[in-house]
């Protein structure tokens, strides 16, 4: 058995015969999704243990977070899952304002339910074309992109960045969106339903893209349950609960839209029930856009959201509340509050926890894909290596969100 | 903000009176009235402190009353109070749709708890990221080690008496 720098020791199982070898997945494959590295002991091609070493995109940012003041860590969460920014934003949004007890326009509600959806189609876009290169079919990834292309284009439209966003802020938006931004979105949902239907067309006849998922990854609901496995995996292993639907947040009471469910419980089932939740989502932004409110973007809590600009150069009221929220924050009764919420991978949840001072006492983050990492042993104890390409894919795991 | 915040119930005795058909409270009580040590409703959150050295048999108990989702675990540092390290377990109930808070204490001294993965096998990375990260160890854990930091780190980072930047 060579042991390589820095590995845990990982003795062969009790009993093992000596074939059973060790051997290192990453940091740097290109189907682990990032910088995970997996230890394997294996008996031939037949996975017998899985052992995942994560840290390495470890940064801090629970630390860093407790040196800011509370709106200078809107933007640190963009980086933490950066595939579906707008929802990490959303939950430390809704956290601090249930600690405030600050009330939110409709119309910011609203807008909010719109990006979070634009926010998981983009993850759910990433997930289904990197997921089908993973298995082979390279060409799913180069039209998947096409559309996230259009995804990135609207946030870039609303908020002057493609990917770090920062653009749901504590108290409601950063700033109207722009009058051309609705109507872009709406023609862009038009056409997605049949670019849905292209992927299908591409991946769901296609019988070796079949054949590496059915039967593969399989992960029982009582399991999931315990592994603490949530999101579109969860739904897969015959769990039905979504929170949006479940314990609404931010007006999600408004919406119609169905929760897929699968009791197949392999990789097959997490491909559909992803693919059907991208057609709910695009239901939802439409309803979004068919009802969306007039009125403000912010609340009215001068002391808290920052002015607008025009207004800011013009009052003298305003200015100073500039003067005031920027180098001094805004005091947060203390307290402890979780919020959680249903993003593209699953469960996300915000721990935040108040001294009633300007600065955060604590932010804990509660990411999906942390979990679901614990479940990945289950899912491939006595199957190939190749099925364990598969069933990181289908897991849809991010590390940005693991390591933090 | 979907619902309408109700009014804070500040301890335990004004909970036990404001809650009395909570599944989760009458559990506990059932189960061990001692080891419920406080309580609080705020911001429609119900937070349960267990009494030190108790919280796995709680967790058994709010698991068996419907609470079947351990959905989130970590580690508040309130340095230099005693005792030091406030541990948080948030537990969701898929039937109930809601949340609680379990709160247990941990001292400096010996920050030892009890690891809940015999129950929920979900908290081992949870548990292991709070050894790591403050330095608080957890009995039976399977697999106690570093998950973030290196193996061969000194200190525990999140704690608050080790620096944001700089050297320690």
């Amino acid at each position: 058995m060579v042991q390589l720098a820095g590995m845990p020791t990982l003795e062969p199982a009790k009993g093992a015969h000596d074939q059973h070898m060790v051997i290192n997945m990453g940091p740097q494959h290109p189907a682990t999704h990032g910088v995970l590295r997996l230890v394997l002991e294996i008996d031939g091609e037949i996975i017998v243990r899985v052992y995942p070493e994560i840290g390495y995109l470890h940064t801090g940012i629970e630390k860093t977070c407790e040196a800011k003041f509370y709106q200078q860590v809107v933007p640190l969460t963009d980086r933490i899952n950066y595939l579906d920014p707008l929802s990490n934003n959303l939950c430390y949004a809704l956290a601090v304002e249930k600690l405030l007890d600050l009330e939110i326009p409709a119309k910011a509600q609203w807008m909010r339910v719109l990006l979070a959806e634009l926010s998981r189609l983009n993850s759910h876009l990433i997930w289904l074309g990197t997921h089908a290169m993973d298995i082979g079919a390279l060409t799913v990834f180069l039209y998947t992109f096409r559309e996230r292309e259009e995804i990135l284009r609207l946030f870039e439209d609303i908020s002057g960045q493609r990917m770090m966003t920062s653009y749901i802020r504590i108290g409601g938006l950063a700033m109207e969106p722009p009058l051309d931004f609705l109507p872009r979105v709406r023609a862009f949902i038009q056409t997605l339903p049949e670019k849905i239907d292209e992927y299908a067309n591409l991946l769901t006849g296609n019988p070796i893209f079949r054949n590496r998922l059915k039967g593969v990854g399989y992960l029982s609901a009582a399991d999931a349950i315990a592994l603490g496995v949530t999101g579109p995996p969860l739904r897969a292993s015959g769990v039905d609960f979504d929170l949006r639907r479940d314990m609404p947040y931010s007006g999600y009471e408004n919406f119609q839209f169905q929760v897929p469910i699968s009791n197949d419980c392999d990789c097959w089932a997490r491909y559909e029930i992803r693919l059907i939740e991208m057609r709910e989502s695009v239901k939802i932004i439409q309803q979004a856009l068919d009802g969306m409110p007039e009125g403000a973007v912010k609340a009215d809590a001068p002391k808290i959201v920052l002015p607008d600009r025009e207004k800011m150069k013009t009052q003298m009221e305003e200015l100073i509340h500039n003067f005031k929220i920027v180098p001094e924050g805004f005091e947060v009764p203390a307290g402890e509050v979780y919020q959680g919420i249903e993003a593209g991978h699953g469960q996300t949840g915000y721990y935040v926890v108040s001294d009633g001072t300007a600065k955060p006492y604590r932010v804990h983050m509660r990411y999906p894909s942390f979990p679901t990492l614990q479940a990945l042993e289950t899912m491939c104890k006595g199957r190939m290596i190749a099925d364990l390409v598969a069933v990181i894919g289908s897991i849809d795991i991010v590390l940005g969100e693991i390591d933090r | 903000m979907t619902e309408a915040f109700r009014p804070t119930l500040a301890d335990k005795a004004s909970v036990l009176e404001g809650l009395p058909d909570h599944p989760a409270i009458k559990a506990i009580l059932a189960w061990n009235p001692a080891a419920l040590e406080d309580a609080r409703f705020d911001r429609n959150e119900l937070t349960l402190a267990i009494a030190a050295g108790k919280i796995r048999e709680a967790c058994a108990t709010v698991q068996a009353a419907g609470y079947n989702f351990f959905e989130d675990m970590t580690a508040v540092d309130w340095y230099p109070a005693v005792p030091r390290f406030q541990l948080s377990y948030h537990i969701l109930s898929h039937a109930f749709k809601e949340r609680i808070r379990l709160r247990v204490m941990v001292d400096e001294a010996d920050p030892i708890a009890e690891s809940i993965t015999p129950i929920w096998a979900g908290a081992n990375y949870y548990e292991r990221e709070v050894f790591d990260l403050f330095g608080v160890r957890f009995e039976a854990h399977p697999d106690m080690r570093r998950i973030m930091m290196p193996d061969d780190w000194v200190g525990h980072p999140l704690r608050k008496d080790y620096p944001v930047e700089g050297y320690r």
